[in-house]
């Protein structure tokens, strides 16, 4: 019978990642994500997790023997924040193309400079483009529950491509918090061990990684293109498996109190916690038609899913925990406009950004956010994104 | 018929665009690259094989009587095993005479 | 040849794993070196492969010239993908999802820019992790895959296209060769090795120890490059013989701190034999090959110093 205790974060995601019974970690510390890593190295010496540990010199590292681990067949986990996943991302191209299906937790940190140990979402965004499927949780249980999901939708035959379960640094991997566990015997059923659909093995020797010749490049990247907006109906298959299995139902775009809603927040990651928190006032003390959408799936980014939220939504208020320096919009703000930006009756979609480097966003900046794009839409303010809470 | 490789469609490449044939490169010939060709002078040699332990390409195989054979499909013409043959047996010659 | 029985080729394993149709240039000793290793190694062995000369010519889609499992994932990182494939293997070996009838060996292996420039680090790492796999530097001396840049592995003196000797400054690289064996040497390995494909008898030997000895082994292997030293390309047997025998590059083994020679002369030949067939040292004046003489002696000298020392102690 599950098991419900009150837990880190971080240490809860370290037991999802012993309950996936994962082969191999490669990890070098960086805060906010060693709490992970220490835990699951304390697992493999106390003999609770049967896997490699191997403490590399650097994420660039890490990274590197995770493609050498995963290639060898075995289920492969690493961690890590910020710098580091700006070190590891030469490597992070390459995993996808190789179709490697490591998994990896981000805990979100600013990237340097000034150097900063605190949340932001610059670090997931500088790695946008290399082709990981990304997730994002709001609280330690969907940390815990979308890192056992991760292994079982990026090992699935027709994926095989790595995915990160972006967590807030300190927000939330540092937080205790309520967590329902699973039982070993419920997680084997859900998810059998790793079985690679190639190894490097001499009985049947492969070449990986040979050079990708013009004639053949663009093919390449098609495939892989095409497999990673694939991985969407995998993951919604996986969710649903998840959701009969063990009563928590995940969607790859949340809603919140958004039936008959006229403005719409949307947040990624553990803020959406706080706009909960702002929409239940406008809508209980004030009567406002508002509501709230999150994002859980980042890439593929769920277009469809995203377009079916939009009926009757005049505003769309965009929060960004990351600057796209020079850009036409926040990195997500961005996304959504070009996704619905050919559909009929597009909301109007105001972008701010918000909560750099650890700035807290609190329930009246959320309120105050939803006023200002009211305000922005009646008046079709043409602007490209704002930058809130700042000193000006 | 089988498409060539650079004909296939996207999805039809392995996985990760391996490679699953070992060795599969001796398809390629190499031996279009020479200008000059070795030539062996049969009865100086020894058959002692230092030609064929020395050559980067691998194309110099053993024969039926002991002695070496040039695998002039991928043999490149460097001239290593002209070079290295303790009785001078071997020769580079230029293509085409 | 070395000292050995003029027939001493027939012994040599007569099995293959890198087949022919590689895009090397001619006269390559780089894939020479190569091919002994995988005749030694037979078919038992996996690779990962640094981004460099080795992996472009060998991994030409559509083509492979590999009949052993092979990864090519960047250039710095061979030593940390060897790291991962040695851990992931030995994990699913003890959960019984990957066979143990036979032992497998790891070869991490990548050019002198991938190995004492860039990827230092992550062969450093390696090492003193310990995993049980053999790292084989293939040193020519300089980047040839991009065309001929210096390294911190280029001689002393050699014109290369970053370190052109000119009107200004005529003397080519500036800066000693790194001593990378040293380097490895330092983590207290069990085995570390120079070889030479011109002493393939040497080289195989070596080899087969450095496979068969637990842990981690160097093996840092000199490979003359027709192209990048502007030389015929029939002579890369031969000027890695005269490297060699000029006390350029000695070969020997370290292992377990344990200095050996494993190749002697009596007599040594000058530098100049070993400078002069070679384009990138042509512009080089007498003052310049005396004082590259002097080096080469001085660290001959302390080289020997180090295997008497070894000698001494083994007594």
């Amino acid at each position: 019978m599950a098991k419900r205790i009150g837990i880190e974060v971080s240490l809860a995601i370290s037991e999802a990642v012993r309950l996936a019974n994962v082969d191999a970690i490669a990890a070098y510390p960086i805060t906010p994500q060693t709490h992970i890593v220490e835990h699951l190295s304390e697992l493999v010496a106390s003999g609770e997790l049967d896997a490699a540990f191997i403490p590399v010199e650097s994420e660039h590292s890490a990274m590197s023997v995770c493609a050498g681990t995963s290639a060898a067949g075995a289920r492969t986990y690493t961690a890590t924040s910020s710098q580091g996943l700006a070190l590891m991302n030469e490597i992070l191209y390459i995993i996808p193309a190789l179709r490697l299906p490591v998994v990896m937790t981000i805990a979100n940190r600013a990237v340097s400079g000034p150097i900063s140990i605190w949340n932001d979402h610059s670090d997931i965004m500088g790695v946008r483009d290399t082709g990981w499927i990304a997730l994002f949780a709001e609280n330690g249980q969907e940390a815990f529950d979308l890192s056992l999901m991760a292994f079982k939708i990026a090992e699935d035959h027709r994926v095989l491509l790595p995915i990160s379960v972006n967590i807030d640094g300190f927000t939330l991997s540092h937080v205790i918090e309520p967590h329902e566990f699973l039982d070993q015997d419920e997680v084997d059923k859900f998810l059998p061990p790793y079985t690679p659909a190639v190894q490097l093995n001499p009985d049947a020797p492969v070449s990986m990684g040979t050079v990708g010749i013009p004639e053949i490049f663009s093919e390449a990247k098609k495939c892989q293109d095409e497999v990673l907006k694939g991985s969407e109906a995998v993951i919604k298959e996986v969710f649903a498996d998840f959701g009969e299995r063990f009563g928590r139902h995940y969607k790859v775009v949340e809603t919140y109190r958004s039936e008959g809603a006229e403005t719409l927040l949307l947040t990624m990651g553990s803020v959406g916690e706080t706009a909960m928190e702002a929409i239940d006032r406008l809508r209980d003390e004030e009567n406002r038609p508002v509501g709230l959408i999150r994002l859980r799936l980042w890439r593929p980014f769920p277009v469809e899913a995203l377009r079916a939220e939009m009926s009757g939504v005049k505003t769309l208020a965009v929060i960004d925990r990351a600057v796209s320096f020079g850009g036409t919009a926040g990195p997500v703000a961005g996304e959504i406009r070009s996704a619905l930006y050919s559909t009929d009756q597009a909301p109007y979609v105001a972008s701010f950004i918000a909560g750099l480097g650890g700035r807290d966003i609190t329930i009246s900046d959320f309120m105050a956010v939803v006023d200002q794009a009211e305000k922005m839409a009646a008046a079709n303010e043409i602007h490209q994104y704002k930058m809130i809470g700042v000193r000006e | 018929m089988t498409k060539k490789f650079n004909e296939k469609a996207w999805h039809e490449y392995e996985l990760g665009f391996m490679v699953s044939r070992p060795g599969c490169s001796a398809e390629y010939r190499t031996g279009d690259w020479r200008s000059q060709r070795p030539q062996t002078n049969k009865a100086k040699c020894i058959k002692c094989g230092v030609c064929y332990l020395v050559c980067p390409e691998g194309a110099i195989v053993l024969a039926a009587d002991g002695s070496y054979d040039f695998d002039l499909e991928h043999c490149k013409g460097c001239g290593i095993c002209a070079t290295e043959c303790w009785t001078g047996c071997i020769s580079m010659v230029e293509e085409g005479e | 040849m070395e000292n050995l029985n003029v027939y001493a080729a027939k012994l040599a394993p007569q099995q293959e794993s890198l087949a022919p149709g590689h895009r090397a240039c001619q006269g390559c000793a780089e894939l020479l070196a190569v091919r002994l290793v995988a005749k030694t190694l037979g078919r038992d062995y996996i690779i990962a492969n640094a981004t460099g000369c080795l992996e472009i010519v060998t991994s030409s889609f559509p083509h492979s010239a590999w009949q052993v499992p092979w990864i090519h994932v960047a250039f710095e990182n061979a030593a940390a993908v060897a790291s991962g494939v040695e851990a992931g293997i030995k994990v699913l070996q003890r959960k019984g999802r990957y066979p143990v009838d036979r032992k497998i060996t790891i070869i991490a292996q990548a050019g002198d820019g991938g190995t004492v420039d860039i990827g230092l680090q992550a062969l450093s790492g390696a090492l003193e992790r310990g995993h049980d796999m053999v790292y084989i530097c293939y040193d020519n001396e300089a980047y040839m895959n991009t065309g001929v840049q210096r390294s911190s592995s280029t001689p002393y003196g050699a014109t290369t296209t970053t370190s052109p000797a000119g009107k200004a400054d005529p003397l080519g690289q500036h800066t000693m060769k790194k001593n990378i064996v040293e380097i490895a040497a330092a983590h207290n390995i069990p085995y570390v090795a120079t070889a030479s494909p011109s002493y393939p008898f040497d080289l195989m030997q070596k080899v087969r120890k450095a496979a068969d000895t637990p842990g981690p082994a160097y093996i840092h292997c000199f490979v003359p490059c027709p192209t990048g030293w502007r030389m015929a390309p029939n002579l890369a047997v031969s000027i890695g013989r005269i490297a060699v025998e000029s006390k350029v590059f000695p070969l020997y083994e370290i292992e377990n701190g344990e200095y050996k020679m494993t190749v002697t002369h009596k007599n040594h030949r000058p530098v100049i034999d070993y400078l002069k067939p070679q384009g990138r040292f042509r512009h080089l004046s007498e003052a310049n090959i005396a004082e590259i003489q002097q080096q080469v002696d001085k660290s001959y000298d302390r080289l020997l110093k180090k295997v008497k020392m070894s000698q001494i102690e083994l007594d």
